[in-house]
């Protein structure tokens, strides 16, 4: 129920703060999603989507550590 | 598809199994929170890439699981009103109340329809003035903001015609529920990310302290669970009780500040049944009283708040991290997904499901 999907803003149309939305590519499917709830959101950005909403905006820096955490925590082991 | 492919590169997955096969020393018991989350770990196999001392049990966030018989019932009930289209989300559909599932409603002719978003059924009313619109609203933190944005459409635009029916639930009192009884085995937790992407995790600092007990923000992909467990497990090792943050690509601590803003403008906080577990204070939503009007328990009535019947399903059990599904006599053979007894063997996310699909011994191959 609570799976949600990662996908990028391709345009946004609206600026109604209830029913802004943007086309929002999740690889080959294109789905128009509620931009709502991701006010700072922009063309480009991946968002995170869930039931028709984009709840969060993907940091991009972050998901980068995230990949990197086990191979620092090898180099503190052996340290 | 970028942020999901590389969050499930096999080699590092390895070598997160191997990092925890060094890091632990001693049995622990660990939760998983979300019924997503127990999907993707039966179906990667991550549980059978643990050191054997190091127990996983499943949860109880599966909305569809602890949705009550009784709401089931009413919403049957009010889907098989004249004039009425009831949408749903496709999991609930099947969940047997006391009386049949919402399918079997549809069978006897109810106009049931399952939804993606809560705006299709908003929709639906939209397009058919003359017809009630009803959206039974079920799920977590993640889903309570698409069904208050819905709600404030409607309300704004006066969609008379549509309403829902609310049965929102929150984690935070389900994991104190947990915490509480006297049988609880769970030592760390694995918090629901998408939950928390929502509400942010500093909800759970007071429980981590007050219990004791780490709870680490885990999200759905293979390398997110890992870290996770990895991060569980070295905080248990080390003797510590400390909210983590891995997810940290989508959560932050405060969490989404504007769904919950809207979300405290349309909610309010009720006692909430849930299936296996009881009551538990504060730990559901209702529809604020300046919605009552979207309310549709309080349009159609249908209240019913007859008891959960005894049944010799096990799920409650399975979902207080107390019994695994394939310690129930009935699994696989009178339960399955297409008889099932209880909601754990009906969605996708529930364990039971996750382990009929994917766990079931091999066939035994008879030669006479």
């Amino acid at each position: 129920m609570c799976l949600a999907i990662p996908g990028q803003i391709l345009s946004i149309e609206g600026d109604d703060e209830l029913t802004r939305r943007g086309r929002v590519a999740f690889g080959g499917i294109v789905k128009l999603v509620n931009l709502a709830y991701a006010p700072e959101a922009a063309i480009g950005d991946y968002v995170l989507v869930h039931a028709g909403f984009a709840i969060a905006i993907v940091d991009a820096e972050e998901a980068v550590r995230t990949l990197e955490y086990l191979t620092q925590m090898e180099a503190a082991e052996l340290s | 598809m970028k942020y999901v492919d590389e969050f499930r590169d096999a080699a590092l997955a390895r070598r997160y199994g191997e990092a925890i096969a060094r890091i632990t020393t001693r049995p622990w018991t660990l939760m998983e929170i979300c019924g997503g989350q127990t999907h993707s770990i039966v179906r990667h196999g991550i549980d059978r890439m643990l050191p054997s001392g190091v127990t996983l049990m499943h949860g109880p966030g599966c909305p569809v699981c602890v949705t009550p018989a009784e709401s089931i019932d009413r919403a049957v009930a009010i889907a098989s009103e004249p004039g009425v289209i009831f949408c749903s989300f496709g999991d609930m559909l099947r969940v047997p109340g006391h009386d049949g599932s919402l399918l079997a409603a549809r069978a006897r002719g109810a106009d049931v329809r399952m939804v993606y978003s809560p705006l299709d059924a908003l929709k639906i009313a939209r397009e058919t003035p003359d017809r009630q619109v009803v959206f039974f609203a079920i799920g977590f933190e993640t889903t309570a903001p698409a069904t208050a944005m819905t709600v404030a459409q409607a309300a704004r635009d006066g969609v008379d015609n549509f309403s829902l029916l609310v049965s929102h639930v929150l984690v935070p009192p389900a994991i104190e529920a947990l915490l509480s009884a006297p049988d609880n085995p769970v030592q760390g937790f694995l918090a629901a990310g998408h939950v928390c992407t929502i509400m942010g995790y500093w909800q759970y600092e007071p429980i981590a302290e007050r219990y004791r007990v780490p709870i680490v923000v885990t999200g759905f992909e293979p390398i997110d669970l890992l870290q996770g467990l990895y991060t569980c497990i070295r905080q248990l090792e080390d003797g510590r009780a400390e909210v983590e943050n891995p997810y940290s690509r989508l959560v932050r601590r405060e969490g989404n500040r504007t769904a919950q803003d809207l979300m405290r403008r349309v909610f309010a906080v009720r006692t909430q049944r849930w299936r296996g577990m009881g009551e538990i204070a504060a730990s559901g939503l209702e529809l604020a009283a300046e919605y009552a009007n979207h309310d549709a328990g309080k349009r159609f009535g249908h209240a019913n708040d007859a008891p959960e019947r005894p049944t010799e399903c096990l799920s409650g059990d399975v979902l207080r991290g107390v019994r695994k599904p394939i310690e129930c006599p009935a699994f696989g053979t009178r339960c399955t997904p297409d008889r099932p007894f209880g909601a754990t063997m009906v969605s996708s996310e529930g364990a039971c499901a996750a382990y009929y699909r994917y766990r079931r011994p091999e066939p035994i191959e008879v030669t006479a």
